[in-house]
């Protein structure tokens, strides 16, 4: 397929599942300070670190607090990761490959956007953020769920794929290593009603909670730590999401297992085998942060490589120019 | 549903005749609409704008933002032509488009019909869209025009007249089918049984037509659609036609040309293509040959074109034919190259570089219709009668110091369609633009792009400039009564 095309479909899935991860944190963290005083109140910085974008936001708005972490991350059209920017930049990319996706995905997206514009306008949303953040969620979850039905297991499925699980793992592993590190110097009172509330907020944010305790029972921190970064079958851990990413290069590549044939392959291929054979106590030991730190490292220089080996590769100076739909999102891990 | 009556006036309607009773062609669809529910026209109305709205059929608007997006404006009730008129539009344009064909290879070529005196000289080597990047060229089949969309009107006296041709990039054909769509979707039960000729195959004879005028030589060709990008105001129809047509939509820094063929760049490396359906003008085709500045096109591609290696569709220079002068000739044309009279006649239209006939036009501006030679999309009109005094003295100037670049044509009284407006049936201007292919044969998709005058009284359909648009039906001959009961029964439930 055309290299802009395969740019196009690849950041289109990035950009939708950034503005879905965007809605599930705000969801959670509304429902967590509703009802707490001030020991939640300062619950809407961490939502800031999560998305990665403390330094504009200060930048603009100074100190955090409810009501512009919600207009910063829903609205601003100068933040390039708040929702609204995510589903526009998604909706440009899916208007220059119109031609290559099934129709049912691109109305559906299109539906999403005009979603999004029209609560952007309504001075409701921002009091009452849950039910737009729900929609958002599910008009994802359409689009995704549309793909999966219509689109043809095709180059252009894979690097949609590739492209929504790579942003997926990023922001799963954002929540782990921002979350965690805020409840942890509280896990002393490990199983207090409060803690339980607050590490279920955790496994909520990545839609984790259900399939966590059907495996867990009790939520303890390792647990939580261990489900989200290593587990195999749930489809939001950081490990599934790497593994099945890795298929799909392998399927556009058409190369071997265990083989590689450029270097985003190469990379991915050592982010895979690196977290198949770590374990939850390794990572405590080398220290969590750390290690997520590595891991989004190593994560963005596959990204990049894909970018390199499949989008631009082909392309001379002046035509990697005219790819103004995806230049906003090269800031996005920082 | 109650029907406004209509006033009685000298304009041509193509639903009712002058005594307010449908015409046959319309008889069947008016007895269906009488018998719809008190509102359910609007209803099905605005179901029709929603779904256009979610399906995303727009079009882009210059001048304001760049590419706005405006959702593409369609009235429910349709244009209505019966077969016998239909066959005549359609050996008129097939007709007109085989002679057009020959004239610019002929003008590329020999320029035999300038020897013979048929047309002038003068009038050829000034045209501004004539390319001499093209002399001595002979594309595949001997085809220059693959694709034409022609504009038909149809005047008081009930003739229909070729108002003009569009052989460069003319646009409109996506909106034609997914009018038809929508028309099928918000409107079955009266659609159905109504024996209308079916356009859904035109996607299919398209891809047919490029194919079938690849470069000699090449057993399974590959197509793609050439498009500036999505910010032209076509954007929607060069992604439906591809996507349609299953090919690659790309854009110039897609390809690249190499080592005398033209590559798309692919994930897994170079890909050649052979055919280019470009809806890129010839000026931003390709920088080392036409505009230099051009950052849309492919260096390079027109010699690629030249030496039979890939076949541009239309091919460069066809828009010599399509100069409003030129215009003037085309049924000389038609003569000189077939032997026949022109089955469709074209519009009177002077030539103000003629200078008996500029003073006509000078002395009548206020009375005729002028327009620059050159334009599309009706820019740099001068519509005499609504026109101010100032305005035509600069158009007088404009003509004065440049005469070959006008030319002015009576003022037409475009019949009228019952358009949904409120709560009622009110006539507006129409006019039609049919799309005409042209690769081993000549297919003429039956019916195509109704446009449509919103503004009461107004006869400015362009979409660009507050224009809809309308499905245009064809009707097939005879009903068969059981189709008849059977729809009105679906009727009864809608």
């Amino acid at each position: 397929m055309l290299s802009r095309v395969a740019s196009s479909v690849y950041w289109l899935s990035r950009y939708v599942e950034r503005a879905e991860n965007v809605a599930r944190f705000i969801d959670v963290n509304y429902n967590l300070t509703l009802g707490e005083s001030d020991t939640l109140g300062d619950q809407w910085a961490p939502l800031v670190y999560t998305t990665g974008d403390q330094i504009p936001y200060e930048k603009r708005y100074g100190a955090p607090n409810r009501d512009h972490v919600l207009k910063f991350l829903l609205f601003d059209e100068k933040n390039s990761n708040s929702i609204i920017s995510c589903v526009s930049y998604a909706r440009e990319n899916a208007r220059t490959i119109r031609e290559i996706i099934p129709a049912v995905m691109w109305e559906q997206l299109n539906q999403f956007y005009f979603m999004v514009r029209s609560a952007a306008t309504n001075p409701a949303t921002l009091d009452q953020p849950q039910e737009f953040c729900e929609r958002v969620r599910l008009a994802s979850h359409m689009l995704v769920g549309a793909t999966e039905a219509t689109m043809s297991r095709g180059e252009a499925w894979h690097f949609s794929r590739v492209g929504r699980l790579i942003e997926r793992a990023d922001k799963t592993s954002r929540i782990v290593d921002v979350q965690y590190y805020i409840l942890l110097p509280d896990a002393r009172d490990v199983g207090s009603a409060l803690d339980v509330v607050r590490w279920s907020a955790l496994l909520r944010s990545a839609s984790a909670l259900a399939m966590y305790r059907r495996q867990y029972g009790k939520i303890t921190p390792n647990s939580v730590a261990n489900f989200l970064i290593l587990d195999t079958q749930f489809p939001r851990a950081m490990h599934f999401c790497v593994r099945k990413a890795q298929e799909s290069l392998r399927c556009i590549t058409g190369s071997q297992t265990g083989t590689f044939i450029n270097l985003a392959e190469q990379r991915m291929g050592l982010l895979c085998s690196n977290m198949d054979y770590t374990s939850v106590e390794d990572i405590i030991q080398q220290g969590l942060h750390q290690y997520i730190d590595g891991f989004q490292k190593q994560l963005n220089s596959v990204g990049k490589a894909i970018q390199e080996d499949f989008f631009t590769s082909q392309q001379s100076q002046s035509q990697s120019q005219s790819q103004t739909v995806n230049e906003n999102s090269q800031s996005q891990t920082s | 549903m109650r029907l406004a009556p209509y006033q009685y006036s000298e304009i041509f309607d193509e639903m009712f005749a002058p005594d307010g009773s449908p015409r046959a062609s319309g008889k069947l669809f008016v007895e269906r609409l009488q018998t719809l529910t008190e509102g359910s026209l609007q209803q099905r109305q605005k179901a029709a704008d929603i779904s256009l709205q979610n399906m995303g059929i727009t079009f882009n608007v210059y001048g304001h933002e760049a590419g706005t997006e405006k959702v593409w404006p369609f009235d429910l009730l349709p244009r209505i032509i019966d077969a016998d008129e239909w066959k005549t539009i359609e050996s008129g344009l097939k007709q007109r488009i085989h002679a057009l064909n020959l004239f610019i290879d002929d003008i590329y070529n020999e320029c035999k019909i300038i020897k013979d005196g048929a047309v002038p000289e003068e009038l050829v080597q000034t045209s501004k869209t004539l390319r001499s990047q093209c002399k001595g060229f002979h594309p595949p089949q001997g085809v220059w025009c693959h694709i034409t969309g022609v504009d038909l009107i149809r005047d008081q006296d009930g003739q229909i007249y070729v108002l003009e041709d569009n052989l460069r990039c003319p646009s409109g054909v996506s909106y034609v089918l997914e009018n038809r769509e929508l028309m099928k979707r918000t409107f079955a039960p009266v659609f159905q049984g109504m024996s209308v000729a079916p356009i859904e195959d035109y996607n299919e004879q398209l891809l047919k037509t490029l194919l079938d005028c690849a470069p000699e030589g090449v057993n399974d060709p590959t197509a793609v659609v050439l498009t500036p990008g999505i910010y032209n105001s076509a954007y929607f129809e060069h992604t439906f036609l591809a996507q349609q047509m299953g090919v690659e939509l790309v854009q110039g820094p897609d390809l690249v040309v190499e080592n005398g063929y033209v590559f798309m760049k692919t994930t897994k490396g170079l890909r050649r293509v052979d055919v280019i359906y470009r809806r890129i003008d010839d000026d931003f085709l390709d920088p080392k040959n036409f505009r230099p500045d051009s950052a849309l096109g492919v260096d390079h591609l027109m010699d690629v074109c030249r030496a039979g290696r890939v076949t541009l569709a239309n091919a460069p220079g066809t828009g010599v034919a399509d100069d409003k002068a030129v215009y003037a000739y085309v049924p000389d044309i038609i003569k000189y190259y077939l032997g026949e009279e022109a089955i469709l006649p074209n519009v009177p239209t002077f030539l103000c570089s003629d200078a008996k006939q500029r003073e006509h036009v000078l002395a009548n501006l206020d009375k005729l219709v002028v327009k620059p030679t050159n334009e599309s999309g009706g820019y740099g009109i001068l519509m005499g009668p609504h026109s101010s005094q100032e305005e035509r003295d600069k158009t007088a100037a404009a003509i004065r110091s440049n005469p070959r670049e006008w030319i002015a044509q009576p003022m037409l009284k475009l019949s009228t369609v019952p358009t949904l407006v409120g709560d009622e049936l009110q006539p507006r201007h129409v006019d039609l633009r049919p799309f005409v292919l042209c690769g081993k044969e000549i297919y003429v998709m039956p019916g195509g792009l109704t446009r449509v005058a919103l503004r009461e009284g107004s006869m400015v359909v362009n979409s660009s400039q507050g224009g809809g648009s309308k499905d245009t039906w064809i009707l097939r001959n005879g009903h068969s009564q059981t189709e008849i009961n059977h729809a009105a029964t679906a009727l009864e439930k809608f």
